[in-house]
């Protein structure tokens, strides 16, 4: 088969709809075109109907109940939703709030407003390997924190945290538990029995479904409570009013259902691909450290340093493949990667990190032509390159009084 | 980001990539930039008695832009004087590659090469001048 150019292997910024996820959606435009809130006639019954089957297959895939999802426009409305809700609801109990260095900014910037109004919030550090410590968040807890927010998966580096273990240090300590499940649900088993979940959130279009909707699970044994973002209507048990999206979350509970089905599968075929990047990379390319956790990861993730390489300039070679970098020029703020720098890789390192996302829509032919791409294009920009000149003429680049600039 | 087809050109077909012997008299060698920040600038010069420019080479890590603003640079410098090379600007760089805001500091980056591999060159000169046999450079002059 014509490999089809650019190759996309950027799975953890988004994926393309799988075609049997639009195939479910296209009659909620224009048949079952209803309000799922019209209460008075059959197009709002039919899509009320169709939104709760959606509620039941999303819920299954995280072993929850279909009544304890609420449906969002997306992860980050969730990660608002849980911390900003849960934190608001329950501020007479404690004003205290752990989370981690490494977590999505939509989780960190939902904890810094918390902060400017007059909550305490624990940044918890990652080990070396990319994964937070149940022992560093129990000795983090205090009997006034009432929320601990922690990820499954990280997006920028794969790594899978322990959330089953730490799950029950937060449960011990009596608080609730948030865990942003986007990057790993319908790749990784996770459900909300084992983790001791009380929030999720969890997005549709990192798993071959829509963009434009997300999901915040609910727990309703014992009932979380939440304080509403959003007003007007009282939709979504109270948390999240709003017409609801009815063929992005019919897309969401097809996009599920087939993640469901087909992970035990997919999981195997994604590792044996990304093992074939990865050993196909390194027998061809020296001097590459891969960052973060190999066993605790995401099946199809590769975060990889490319040393005396500058990362967006391998972007640029690598025009013909749509993955990122972690390096600083790819950011508007210069600074490089946070979630890098959380892991303790140095700042030279991690300019010249890349990442992989392979997904469900990728082939081995692709993975053998990126691997011959990348291969070629390292060699080409380390000709290029001072720091590789200096380091094959035996200078220690550590060695050198750099001016910083 | 989109990059203007001029950094492009230079990206893909980079001008005077290599380098000179760094002890030779004729060549003066600019490092600027530190890998931490994500760029860093290698320019030699080799420039005649004349105080003429004969002949100009770069290595650069860094991102496109850091590339095609020293490959610019080497062209441009080329039979230029010693003080023609000191007056280019960063600005005319960015003007001519059409650099964006947030890549103006590759093109200083350009600016500080050239300056730094016009002050080595005058450093050895001064050094021959009061007989000073040899000059061992250490790290390629990167402390300028």
């Amino acid at each position: 088969m014509a490999i089809k150019i650019p190759i996309y292997m950027d799975n953890h910024a988004t994926t393309r709809v799988d075609p049997r996820v639009v195939e479910a959606m296209l009659p909620f435009f224009t048949e079952t075109y209803g309000n799922a809130a019209s209460r008075s006639h059959s197009y709002g019954w039919a899509a009320e109907k169709a939104v709760d089957e959606a509620r039941d297959q999303v819920g299954a895939l995280i072993g929850a109940s279909g009544r304890e999802i609420v449906w969002t426009s997306g992860a980050t409305e969730s990660d608002n939703l849980a911390i900003k809700g849960a934190a608001e609801f329950h501020k007479d109990k404690g004003r205290h709030i752990v989370t981690s260095v490494i977590e999505h900014k939509a989780v960190l910037d939902s904890c810094k407003r918390l902060e400017r109004e007059g909550f305490d919030v624990t940044y918890l550090p990652v080990e070396a390997d990319g994964r937070v410590s149940p022992d560093v968040v129990r000795a983090a807890m205090t009997d006034k924190t009432v929320l601990v927010s922690i990820m499954l998966a990280n997006n920028e580096i794969g790594t899978v945290n322990p959330v089953n273990e730490i799950g029950a240090v937060v449960k011990e300590m009596g608080a609730l538990f948030h865990i942003d499940a986007v990057q790993g649900t319908g790749k990784i088993p996770f459900d909300v029995e084992s983790s001791k979940a009380d929030l999720v959130s969890l997005s549709a279009h990192k798993m071959y479904g829509p963009k434009g909707v997300g999901a915040l699970y609910v727990r309703r044994k014992p009932r979380v409570r939440l304080t509403a973002g959003i007003d007007g209507g009282g939709h979504e048990r109270g948390m999240r009013s709003g017409t609801l999206n009815v063929p992005g979350i019919v897309g969401f509970g097809a996009a599920a259902q087939i993640a469901a089905a087909e992970m035990p599968e997919e999981s195997a075929r994604l590792l044996g691909m990304r093992e074939r990047l990865r050993k196909g990379i390194q027998a061809r390319v020296s001097d590459t450290f891969v960052n973060g956790s190999m066993e605790h990861r995401l099946p199809g993730n590769l975060n990889i340093s490319f040393a005396y390489v500058e990362g967006e300039a391998m972007l640029m070679a690598l025009k013909d493949v749509a993955v990122s970098s972690g390096s600083a020029c790819t950011s508007s703020s210069l600074e490089p990667s946070y979630v890098l720098r959380a892991l303790g890789v140095e700042e030279e390192m991690a300019h010249t990190s890349i990442r992989f996302g392979i997904g469900r829509f990728n082939t081995d032919e692709e993975i053998d032509y990126v691997i011959d791409l990348v291969a070629r294009k390292v060699d080409k920009l380390r000709e290029l390159s001072p720091l590789y000149e200096m380091v094959k003429d035996g200078i220690d680049l550590k060695s050198i009084t750099w001016a910083a600039h | 980001m989109a990059y203007s087809e001029k950094v492009l050109e230079h990206y893909e077909n980079p001008r005077n990539v290599g380098s000179f012997d760094k002890n030779d008299p004729e060549v003066g060698t600019g490092l600027v930039g530190a890998p931490a920040c994500g760029d860093v600038m290698k320019l030699q010069l080799r420039i005649n008695d004349a105080g003429i420019v004969e002949d100009a080479k770069f290595k650069t890590f860094g991102c496109g832009s850091a590339i095609a603003s020293s490959s610019l640079a080497t062209e441009w410098v080329k039979g230029l004087t010693v003080d023609q090379a000191m007056a280019i600007k960063n600005t005319q760089i960015v003007e001519e590659l059409n650099l964006p805001p947030v890549k103006i500091h590759c093109s200083v980056l350009a600016e500080d090469a050239i300056k730094a591999a016009i002050a080595d060159y005058k450093a050895k000169r001064a050094a021959r001048a009061t007989s000073v046999p040899t000059v061992t450079a250490t790290h390629e002059g990167a402390t300028t």
